[in-house]
């Protein structure tokens, strides 16, 4: 499973490079990396919101540790994303940052998630998961707001490429470097998230054989 | 016992307990006119200045007093073991939630009743739009700070690092209501457009928040 979860990664990596740098049109190449992490960031955020309700129902510390994993992946992407745009706007628009919906949103976002991971690490014992979960409920809720009152109250990004609606759309090779980095993007986001989930589930079982000694102590004394 | 009957003994105790110490009060209110004499040095505006920079300023000093008057809230239950009394108790959880979130939304408001008065004064402050919406702007704009404070201060009580917790999870959630209550605020106060779209814009944050909380808080006041 480790294995071959590298390796496909590695090979999707590396054709997405391939695709992104010799065979699509040489303009803003920084585009076949933005645009993936952004959607594979929406997804994984959307996947820890997934694994946080499944916790709030079944109470499963394996939910519970994919959450942990989806978000941190969500976090590293999404700054991915962060750094990447203002790069890129620089010379396309001439200016760092601007207020706009899909800039805001995806601020507001990083800042949602990196507020979770804190409420994780500053809270103890059993009880992190159940508020993380519910912090997690609130923070996906809160996302469509944002977007929509950004939107309202100003907007400049280009519209959606893909399905914008009419008038949208890119170059069939560029569509195809695009996927494949967002392919390789996506191969690179389960690897991390399958090895972080493996980490979160040895520390729980860490800390449950922890607990179980602590209790030993007490019988015998 | 019914929801709104149990609603209805905790928002008098808490009232009762705030009436006897009048901690969140006094201290909250203190605060809120140290931000409006700090804001005042800070920024020296012309009379159309601050029309435009009054409702992001006035709002900031609000943001502030909740968290202040929001941090004290679930502290006093954690002495003598209140909320594990509470979860043995047949009384339904969100009763709880709602009372203390009624209670801290009249906290906030009286401190707001005061404060804003002193801004209208330190600012020459005088609304071209329709002022009687300024009293719906801050009627939904405050529930939605202390409707989703008093939530997130029942998370943070549960960190180590309580006080510094609340407004790390307030700050980013808020950004859509903060945004709206500041363009409403802003567009009553210059007259330049209609601030109705965010009046409802806060309706609609309040109605899903408040519902996320009365259906998440029972969850959270059991998770151990």
């Amino acid at each position: 499973m480790k294995n071959l979860l590298i390796a496909v990664t590695l090979a999707l990596l590396i054709f997405g490079f391939y695709q992104a740098i010799y065979v699509a049109p040489e303009e803003a190449t920084i585009f076949y990396y933005h645009v993936p992490s952004a959607w594979t960031a929406m997804l994984l955020f959307f996947a820890n919101f997934l694994a946080s309700i499944a916790y709030l129902i079944w109470r499963s510390p394996k939910s519970d540790a994919w959450a942990l994993a989806f978000a941190e992946a969500g976090v590293v992407y999404c700054t991915i994303v962060l750094v990447t745009g203002p790069l890129w706007a620089k010379p396309v628009w001439g200016i760092w940052w601007t207020w706009d919906a899909r800039l805001t949103t995806t601020l507001v976002m990083w800042l949602i998630y990196v507020a979770y991971l804190m409420l994780r690490r500053f809270s103890e014992g059993q009880q992190t998961a159940t508020i993380a979960a519910a912090l997690a409920v609130f923070g996906f809720l809160d996302v469509p707001i944002v977007y929509m009152s950004i939107r309202w109250w100003r907007t400049q990004h280009p519209q959606p490429v893909i399905g914008g609606g009419q008038g949208s759309g890119i170059a069939p090779e560029m569509k195809f470097a695009l996927f494949a980095n967002w392919a390789a993007f996506m191969a690179m986001a389960a690897m991390t998230c399958w090895f972080r989930y493996q980490i979160a589930r040895a520390e729980q079982e860490q800390e449950h054989a922890a607990a179980l000694e602590s209790l030993k102590t007490v019988e015998v004394h | 016992m019914t929801l709104w009957a149990a609603t209805r003994a905790n928002l008098i105790k808490d009232l009762r307990l705030e009436w006897r110490s009048k901690d969140a009060l006094n201290a909250t209110g203190f605060f809120s006119l140290l931000v409006v004499v700090i804001f005042s040095f800070s920024f020296e505006p012309t009379a159309e200045e601050a029309r435009r920079i009054a409702g992001g300023l006035i709002w900031v000093a609000f943001l502030f007093a909740a968290i202040i008057a929001l941090n004290q809230t679930w502290a006093r239950e954690l002495r003598h073991h209140v909320l594990d009394g509470y979860r043995l108790s047949p009384a339904p959880a969100s009763a709880l939630f709602l009372g203390k979130a009624l209670g801290n939304f009249i906290f906030v408001a009286a401190v707001e009743a005061i404060t804003a008065p002193l801004f209208i004064i330190f600012y020459n402050l005088r609304a071209v739009g329709d002022a009687s919406l300024l009293i719906l702007v801050f009627l939904f704009g405050t529930w939605a700070l202390v409707v989703n404070g008093t939530f997130f201060a029942a998370l943070s009580i549960r960190t180590r690092n309580r006080e510094v917790m609340l407004p790390l999870l307030l700050f980013p959630i808020s950004v859509p209501a903060v945004l709206a209550m500041v363009q409403a605020t802003t567009f009553i106060l210059t007259g330049d457009d209609s601030p109705l779209l965010w009046i409802k814009l806060l309706i609609g944050y309040d109605v899903i928040f408040t519902t996320a909380g009365l259906l998440l808080f029972p969850t959270v006041l059991n998770a151990e």
